[in-house]
């Protein structure tokens, strides 16, 4: 199964209203190729699953600064004045998710769960409107799966299989967005022959990967 | 006791804390103050610092001659590795904050009111930024270190009860400032150590909540450099 595509092919799977993951943590192993595609194709009225919006320059943040996105989830929104002005003015609706519970409920839509039971958030106001659990003894707070339609990852070296091993700490939330999300595409910083990682240093097995994009030149 | 700078107040706050972890602890230090704490921890004792987005074992900032733009802490800077680090993804990182196994969490705070609870993530209607991983530390570190200067502009931030929509409920043990180590303990805030200089009246006139002398009420130490 050929599994490469460029740009022209990468913009066949966006279109308006899609509701789309993109990895990264403060646009650390993010996949700022990708997120160049999106804004080169003009989609829009998108909703972003994203663990923060970075900054207007760097990571998912370009796409709040463009105006592209009307809903988002994420845990930390600070470092982007751009989100907390559009959140303000009403353009943008947020969902302020606790990290640990954003990455659980993307974990757990890949895992086929129902949610999970969290503790963080009880007595705040994460809390309120949500259904209270208690297992032996202890309240936890009922967290559904969250999925998408597309999901945007980055990995630094990625096998002509779709195998994805991230360096430093770019793993964050690709990993976890791989698996939850109908289409998955990846951007690879390198492509390598089938074979050449070893098995247990993979991170994410190719089967979860519908496509690898590499950015081009050309991007903006 | 003379007139500190901003500076060495942050500085004595941090070292003061520092002396409450141990060998071998598992520590998250939050942005801003709390992070100074690693600074001055003592160099014989072995602390490995998480850092939530996916780090176990970070070392210091990177300069720019060994900058990896693949290595980034909590707040995106650039930082190195120390030797045995481990990475790992946002669940995994998570799953150790959560399941208990970070012995110290270090964080700021706008508010600690005396059941122990926490606000630190939104001021309504004017600053909201998100709790990032704060409510999952606060919840599931073993130990809840509060790090903060005693007031806001004068303005008290131990208090009753917090006003401000909370990070956690009941999870702070101790706070350190500049005027003082308090304990949150089952009858409230229970004042451990004052600093050098500052008497009682002073410390209770800057905390709005009531303060309980422990049976041995000490001098907070610290460094010898200040």
């Amino acid at each position: 199964m050929r599994k490469r595509i460029d740009a022209a092919q990468l913009r066949q799977l966006l279109s308006d209203n899609m509701r789309i993951m993109i990895g990264g943590f403060m646009a650390n192993g993010a996949p700022e190729g990708l997120i160049d595609q999106i804004i080169a194709a003009g989609t829009k009225n998108i909703t972003l699953i994203s663990t923060d919006t970075g900054t207007p320059e760097k990571g998912s943040g370009r796409l709040i600064h463009a105006k592209r996105i009307a809903k988002l989830y994420a845990s930390h929104i600070g470092t982007n004045p751009e989100t907390g002005a559009q959140m303000n003015s009403g353009e943008l609706e947020v969902e302020l998710v606790p990290q640990g519970t954003l990455a659980e409920r993307i974990r757990s839509a890949g895992a086929g769960l129902g949610g999970v039971l969290s503790p963080t958030g009880l007595g705040t106001p994460i809390a309120e409107g949500k259904r209270i659990i208690q297992v032996e003894g202890q309240d936890y707070i009922l967290e559904p799966p969250l999925r998408a339609d597309l999901a945007l990852i980055r990995g630094s070296v990625v096998d002509t299989k779709g195998n994805v091993l991230y360096k430093g700490t770019t793993q964050n939330f690709n990993p976890l967005m791989a698996t939850a999300a109908k289409t998955v595409v990846v951007e690879a910083e390198q492509i390598v022959e089938a074979g050449e990682l070893l098995p247990e240093h993979i991170h994410t097995p190719g089967i979860y990967v519908d496509y690898i994009y590499q950015r081009e030149q050309t991007d903006a | 006791m003379r007139e500190l700078s901003k500076q060495q107040v942050r500085r004595m706050i941090a070292w003061r804390v520092a002396q409450e972890l141990h060998d071998g602890d598992v520590v998250n230090l939050g942005i801003g103050l709390p992070s100074l704490v690693a600074n001055e921890t003592a160099k014989d004792m072995e602390i490995l610092l998480q850092s939530e987005n996916g780090l176990l074992g970070m070392d210091g900032l990177a300069d720019s001659e060994h900058h990896d733009p693949n290595l980034v802490n909590a707040g995106g800077q650039p930082i190195t590795a120390a030797i045995g680090a481990c990475s790992f993804n946002s669940a995994d990182s998570f799953a150790i904050i959560r399941g208990g196994h970070v012995d110290v969490s270090v964080l700021g705070a706008l508010q600690v009111d005396e059941l122990g609870n926490l606000a630190n993530w939104i001021i309504p209607g004017k600053m909201v930024p998100g709790m990032g991983g704060a409510m999952d530390l606060v919840v599931g570190a073993q130990r809840v270190i509060v790090a903060m200067e005693h007031t806001n502009k004068g303005r008290p931030k131990l208090l009753t009860r917090c006003d401000l929509p909370l990070t956690a409920a009941k999870q702070v043990n101790l706070v350190v400032t500049e005027l003082g180590v308090i304990e949150i303990s089952g009858q409230g805030m229970l004042l451990r150590e004052l600093a050098p200089g500052i008497d009682l009246e002073t410390i209770q006139a800057h905390t709005e909540a009531k303060l309980h002398l422990a049976d041995t009420l000490k001098t907070m130490p610290i460094p010898n450099d200040l």
